[in-house]
């Protein structure tokens, strides 16, 4: 796989029948302790990557591409797990270690295993084969950056325990297991659900799988997310002390916890006391911190900023795994690009709060220790009265759970589940004194003693060893729908394959969706008529309102619309920006050894930038000074034929202009008026006029007749390469 | 709503008996509730199965999960949950000198259960 070339999607579905995962288990990043990057010392940092796209401010930073220590989750089920697999490789890029597919709607409640590559709703159906091809793609991917990727999905649901078998074969590394996810919000029965749920982590402690719980589940389902404070601890105390006895070592065991509410609360005050009375609790434990979804609607911003204070609370505390949501998550099921967003956050907060614990610690006294202490206490007489109601099943009979009072305030409105209740309800059954089963990695009572299996041996012996053991025994199912699989899907987008022809994409390649971001001088409802009515005229099709925002109930709304553009971009007929090609600084230092210039340079019309310019000149920037050219920087808001009559009187072979203000096309306005003072004083042809800002588009530049417009990202190196080459040209002229 | 699960909020005098602990004994207390509350849980675990966890002996045994369920299902039918699918499969392949897959298929398509139930001492007639 190249890194300029797309990942060949028909190639990793080729031979999936004996692909062989390359290892079982969870891996942790590489922690870099005082690690030194471009002279700053960091101590929160992991192993960098052989391949990545660093911040976006990198570039003034050499490139540098810190990595934190946390392992990052991002979260991609689009529905066609074959796209997902495009998103997975750009999500490895911009640091995501971890890859949590969600699962398709209604897959909890399916008795058996999902087979071949059905389209997905809200999610994908998991599996061999949509695993076995990730999973695959996952091999390429973790080679590619230079780091190992964790593939995640859920061991839940009717058929848990053969989930965990599919996993363990497949080589998938982590998974959510919590049999109380189960019984609360998937209404299956919970006897069923725990007695699975052994079987299953017994199976996922087999393959190193690392758990993590669903318990966070509470805080987006509460109707007042903070006052499930107290039964978030136990819920997650009954899953990790069930865990260990189906036999998952601590280290293997993850929370999900999520700072339970957010601004305009104030998030701080109530989230952290809460972080650190989890902490206390289950220091033998991982902690994987989820990002708060309970507010998030549709505004990305909103979402990332909550977003950014929850990875405070991180950092403050701790967390092993940093999830990220989708800022998106609140209008659509995420699209590739905020799956990128949410990395490239957590990847700046995280490494813009590196050795935060230096710096400040939590006090541990007054209100901080009150809280902490009265959270612990509130959970604690929870559990008492749990087991004064007859235990775990009872509790969730009265309604314990998800109750939105603090607990021991209760409200009434908690879910409610029967015992003799649910999905799979009566399908348990006891096992007899001779019940045996011949397989490694099995919960419970197995008398192995009738069959003479010794003390430590697996019992699968018996067969010559069960597909744990043997993975030629795996029995691998191509596809059972001949319809609705990954084959048919991919044979209508062939053409989008290639790259000769391209479309917009949010999720799927060719669904030709886009956004515009509209804002209109009225209010919110004649906003959305009118933006709707825009959508039209843009020739979008099935244009949707997907934010909406009030600059002000009457001056403005912010609208932004999704639609789709229906049209086909064929690459070959696209006209290409020229690449700039720069020569080296030997190349340029040599010329002007040989043909020594002199340079004036300013920010010209009412404008008062001046970084950009100096960087383009200054030595210590790496400016055009170092080649040996004269500037002579006039400053800043110089008057047009100021540029002009400087660059006459010291005999100057050019003009750098700096325009960093565009509003109202300004700065081409000024562009035209130096060329034009330039042409009245009889100059023009002996001058170089080059102009650069961020706002520069070089053909626009151009076209007001200025040699060269250069724009955002431009280096000294740039400029001077123009000028010799320019040079040369007008030497060959007056030859 | 439930108004016999209302109650407002008496932490104050039901923490009576907390106040005086220190902060390690209170998570000791913690988890040995927690320890308590699973017991239990993890008891009826461990005497009791389900279809899937038959059928996720089935799969390791290398079977399909188009096959385990089957077998599933026809242990179920035969009233065998009780000895274990897999064991089932093995029980008939040692009886039939089969290989374990040859065994399971064979039962799959409906034959050799009344030898199985002979064989552990399921009354057929009672069963079916």
């Amino acid at each position: 796989m190249k890194p300029n070339e797309m990942i060949d999607i028909n190639n990793i579905l080729n031979d999936l029948e004996h692909y062989v995962p390359r290892r079982q288990g969870w891996t942790w990043r590489v922690p870099m302790p005082n690690i030194e990057m471009n002279g700053y010392v960091y101590q929160d940092l992991s192993q960098p990557l052989a391949n990545s796209v660093p911040l976006p401010a990198a570039k003034y930073f050499n490139g540098i591409d810190p990595q934190p220590k946390q392992v990052i989750t991002t979260e991609i089920a689009s529905g066609r797990f074959e796209d997902d697999i495009r998103r997975m490789r750009m999500a490895a890029w911009h640091g995501a270690d971890h890859i949590m597919v969600i699962r398709t709607a209604g897959q909890s409640h399916f008795d058996s295993l999902i087979e071949g590559t059905p389209q997905g709703i809200g999610g994908v159906p998991i599996s061999r084969k949509q695993i076995r091809a990730q999973r695959k793609a996952l091999d390429m991917i973790e080679d590619e950056v230079g780091r190992p990727i964790n593939y995640h999905s859920y061991v839940s649901g009717v058929a848990g325990p053969e989930i965990a078998v599919l996993f363990a074969e497949e080589g998938v590394n982590g998974a959510h297991q919590d049999p109380q996810y189960n019984v609360l919000y998937r209404n299956i029965n919970m006897v069923r659900s725990f007695i699975d749920a052994a079987e299953s982590k017994k199976i996922m402690n087999h393959a190193k799988i690392l758990q993590i719980d669903g318990a966070h589940n509470a805080n987006a389902t509460a109707k007042e997310a903070w006052k499930v404070m107290p039964e978030l601890l136990v819920q997650h105390a009954i899953n990790c002390a069930f865990s260990e006895y189906a036999g998952i070592q601590a280290d293997h065991i993850a929370l999900s916890t999520v700072p339970p509410t957010a601004a305009p609360a104030p998030d701080l005050k109530i989230n952290l006391p809460y972080a650190v009375a989890l902490r206390d609790f289950f220091d033998r434990y991982k902690m994987r911190a989820q990002m708060n979804t309970k507010y998030m609607e549709s505004s990305t911003r909103e979402a990332t900023v909550t977003h950014v204070m929850n990875m405070m609370i991180s950092k403050l505390t701790s967390a092993d795994i940093q999830s990220t949501i989708t800022p998106d998550e609140g209008r659509n099921v995420p699209w590739h690009m905020y799956n990128v967003e949410a990395c490239d956050t957590a990847k700046q907060a995280l490494v813009g709060m590196d050795s935060l614990s230096e710096l400040v610690t939590i006090r541990t006294d007054g209100y901080m220790y009150d809280k902490v202490r009265e959270i612990k206490e509130r959970a604690i007489l929870f559990f008492e009265e749990l087991l004064e109601q007859g235990g775990y099943f009872q509790a969730v009979e009265k309604g314990f759970f998800i109750d939105s009072g603090i607990y021991p305030q209760r409200n009434g409105d908690g879910i409610v589940r029967k015992i003799n209740g649910g999905i799979g309800h009566g399908t348990i059954y006891e096992r007899d004194h001779d019940y045996f089963a011949p397989v490694t990695a099995h919960f419970g009572n197995n008398n192995t003693i009738q069959y003479n299996i010794k003390e430590g041996q697996s019992p699968s012996v018996l067969i010559g060893g069960c597909s744990f053991e043997d993975r030629s025994k795996i029995q691998y199912i191509d596809e059972l729908d001949m319809e609705d699989n990954v084959n048919v899907r991919m044979e209508l987008t062939q053409k989008y394959r290639t790259g000769d022809i391209i479309k917009p994409e949010v999720e799927w390649l060719g669904d030709g969706t886009l956004v515009v971001d509209i804002t209109l001088p009225t209010d919110v409802r004649h906003a959305e008529a009118a933006a709707l009515e825009i959508g039209a005229k843009m020739n979008l099709k099935n244009v949707e309102i997907i934010h909406r925002e009030i600059l002000h109930p009457a001056e403005a709304t912010r609208i932004q619309l999704k639609g789709q553009f229906d049209f086909d971009i064929d690459v070959k007929n696209l006209k290409l920006s020229k690449i700039p090609d720069t020569l080296s600084d030997a190349e340029i230092s040599d010329f002007f050894k040989d043909h020594p210039i002199k340079i004036v340079a300013g920010t010209i019309g009412e404008d008062e930038h001046s970084v950009g310019l100096r960087e383009i000149i200054d030595i210590k920037h790496g400016g055009i000074e170092k080649y040996g050219i004269m500037a002579e920087y006039l400053g800043t808001s110089v008057p047009p034929a100021k540029l002009v009559d400087a660059a006459i009187e010291i005999n100057a072979k050019a003009i750098l202009m700096s325009t960093i203000i565009s509003h109202d096309e300004i700065h081409y306005r000024n562009m035209k008026k130096v060329v034009d003072y330039a042409i009245e004083k009889g100059v023009r042809n002996r001058l170089i006029i080059i102009a650069g800002g961020t706002q520069v588009t070089p053909d626009i530049a151009s076209a007001q007749g200025v040699d060269a417009g250069f724009g955002r990202g431009t280096k000294g190196r740039d400029v001077a390469s123009f000028l010799v080459k320019r040079m040369k040209e007008m030497m060959i002229h007056e030859n | 709503m439930d108004k016999n699960q209302v109650r407002i909020d008496d932490f104050e005098t039901r923490r009576k008996h907390l106040e005086n602990l220190t902060d390690d004994e209170l998570k000791a207390l913690f988890w040995r509730l927690a320890d308590q509350a699973v017991q239990p849980l993890v008891e009826l675990a461990k005497t009791h199965t389900s279809p899937s966890i038959e059928r996720s002996v089935l799969l390791r045994m290398g079977f399909s999960s188009v096959e385990a369920k089957i077998i599933v299902d026809k242990t179920i039918e035969h009233h065998l949950m009780g000895k274990g699918a897999g064991h089932v499969v093995y029980q008939y392949a040692t009886l039939e000198v089969l290989p374990i897959r040859e065994a399971g298929l064979a039962l799959m398509r409906g034959e050799g259960w009344d030898k199985v139930m002979k064989a552990f001492g399921v009354n057929v007639h009672e069963a079916q």
